[in-house]
């Protein structure tokens, strides 16, 4: 009964660092919240704006449709061509990254390129080439190829730095040129996961081509603010709609797209396990951004 | 002896896996093929590019450094307090959301396909438009940026964290339940210490992914740096913006070190 009871104490023990650290989160939101003058006055008044407010986001107006699906082609234009840029420009950039085929004289200015690319929000990228290259598609194209070099070119360069290197040793040996070990024992090796980082990007580029039109960048994202700010909440439920079944849909195509190249899956078999094969696992440790 | 006919070719795939792989490089083709031709791009924009480019860095290039104690430091911090509230607030609210979503925690399909639409929904909604969504509500302000890093953060911790709890192993559960623990004691010594590591870990990197989505909040109105830089692009004062980009930039990297040190030292 004894060593139970101080097994269980063992178990229960309060651990000391852990209750400084519970002690020290909370004196930071209260001091977080006090910073940013959140008060309960101030939550009661907006849960009874909510109300209010969700009343005229229904019923969603479709009427000006044309206005709509104009805005979400765009995006998706913006989607694709970026998507295109961006793996064709992250492609030799990854390559060059890659510190175990490249000397670090080499690798060194490209992972700053890739580091540089990430460290800003596509929106934020959006408004510099916004002043750049004008209003318009262009700036959110732009915007959006920068974002992808700095993913696909991040995980690719780290793929590249898992490979096995006893086959490009082995192809070597047969007396291979440079590009010929790339492209018979690299790029093999990480080929499944470079489809799964580009179906990854074209779905995160077309979540951000939806957005980047807020800051005057092209898509519908310009159409959703300005409807926001005329107070036209019918609208802007029917612009909401409509991005979140693109999204859905573009999520499904690229789900697709993986088991084909991944699983080698063909289209009989598409059709009989439609469901089922929505279940398989996607390379999806990293969200969006 | 085997006969293999001299003319028989190996092919790595099957002639049905070709045509699903051909089908897709034509639908990639075409889709850029009208992308290009339908795209509103105006080519007298883009042969004036590095004009207008030389002439933004011209009017950035003296960064004004005298106002980032005036207008960018309160800001900043601002942000940082939305991204790590925001955090905190998805991480209350996804707990008991990815424990329902888990099948093997909580044997309910029903239940766990509601908790898995409330995740999904979470995360196919933009942080920017749960900010818009959020000030149609509360207002401009904190708060409403505060909810949407929340509400968008709900959907990432939730997913990541149920899917933790399915890849447990099954031993020491089976061991509380055989000693008759009750499901909480479960899931508090079976459940818990399995998953805590990728619990802070996820938690970690969503935190970082919201210091860098908290920055642009406020372009939507939802406080924090973005409400500061979307003032001085609206005045064109562009040393202004390059003082903010600056201080955006420096606080990103900050981030990304103190992610990696923390998840060096408690992981």
């Amino acid at each position: 009964m004894v060593t139970s009871t101080a097994h269980r104490l063992a178990v229960l023990r309060p651990n000391r660092w852990a209750r400084l650290g519970a002690l020290l989160l909370l004196a930071y939101v209260i001091y977080a919240t006090a910073q940013m003058d959140v008060s309960w006055e101030r939550v009661a008044a907006g849960l009874h704006n909510a109300a209010h407010f969700l009343n005229r986001l229904f019923p969603p107006n479709f009427s000006r449709w044309e206005l709509l699906s104009k805005g979400l082609l765009e995006s998706l234009e913006i989607a694709v061509l970026a998507s295109t840029l961006g793996i064709v420009l992250s492609l030799p950039l990854g390559f060059i990254a890659a510190r175990n085929l490249m000397p670090g004289w080499a690798s060194w200015p490209a992972r700053l390129v890739i580091v540089s690319a990430r460290s800003f929000h596509p929106v934020i990228v959006a408004i510099v080439f916004v002043k750049a290259v004008g209003f318009g598609a262009l700036a959110g194209i732009l915007a959006l190829t920068v974002a992808s070099i700095g993913f696909i070119g991040k995980l690719f360069a780290e793929a590249i730095e898992e490979i096995s290197l006893k086959q490009v040793e082995a192809v070597r040996a047969t007396g291979a040129s440079f590009m010929g070990i790339v492209a018979i024992a690299v790029l093999p090796q990480v080929f499944a996961r470079f489809i799964g980082f580009c179906t990854y990007q074209l779905d995160s580029n077309l979540r951000n081509s939806t957005m980047v039109g807020i800051v005057g960048a092209g898509g519908i994202g310009g159409t959703l603010f300005a409807a926001f700010q005329r107070f036209d909440y019918d609208y802007v439920c029917a612009i909401l709609i409509s991005i979140i079944a693109l999204i859905m849909i573009g999520e499904m195509v690229a789900t697709y797209v993986r088991a084909i190249f991944i699983d080698g899956m063909t289209f009989a078999e598409m059709f009989h396990r439609r469901l089922s094969a929505l279940g398989t696992r996607p390379e999806r440790r990293f969200d969006d951004e | 002896m085997n006969d293999v006919p001299a003319t028989h070719s190996w092919r790595r795939f099957t002639p049905a896996q070709r045509l699903a792989r051909f089908t897709v490089y034509l639908a990639i083709v075409a889709a850029i093929v009208t992308s290009i031709q339908t795209v509103e791009i105006i080519p007298e924009f883009l042969s004036d590019a590095p004009e207008q480019v030389a002439d933004l860095l011209r009017r950035m290039w003296p960064i004004d450094v005298a106002y980032y104690p005036k207008g960018v430091h309160a800001a900043l911090m601002e942000t940082i307090h939305i991204a790590s509230l925001g955090t905190l607030l998805a991480l209350i609210l996804a707990l008991p959301v990815g424990i329902l979503a888990a099948h093997n925690v909580c044997p309910f399909t029903p239940v766990n396909l509601v908790a898995k639409l409330i995740l999904v929904s979470s995360r196919s909604v933009n942080s920017l438009v749960w900010a818009l969504l959020f000030v149609g509500i509360f207002g401009p302000g904190a708060l409403a940026g505060t909810l949407a890093i929340a509400f968008r953060s709900i959907g990432f911790v939730g997913k990541l964290f149920g899917e933790a709890l399915e890849e447990t192993s099954r031993g020491s559960i089976e061991a509380l339940a055989a000693a008759g623990a009750p499901w909480a004691s479960r899931l508090s010594f079976g459940y818990w210490p399995q998953v805590k590591p990728s619990f802070w870990s996820i938690a970690l990197f969503r935190w970082d992914i919201n210091v860098r989505e908290s920055a642009v909040l406020g372009l939507v109105g939802a406080g924090g740096i973005g409400m500061t830089l979307d003032s001085a692009l609206n005045l064109f004062q562009w040393n202004r913006v390059a003082t903010i980009l600056a201080a955006i930039f420096f606080v990103v990297i900050l981030a990304e070190l103190a992610v990696t040190f923390v998840r060096k030292r408690i992981i």
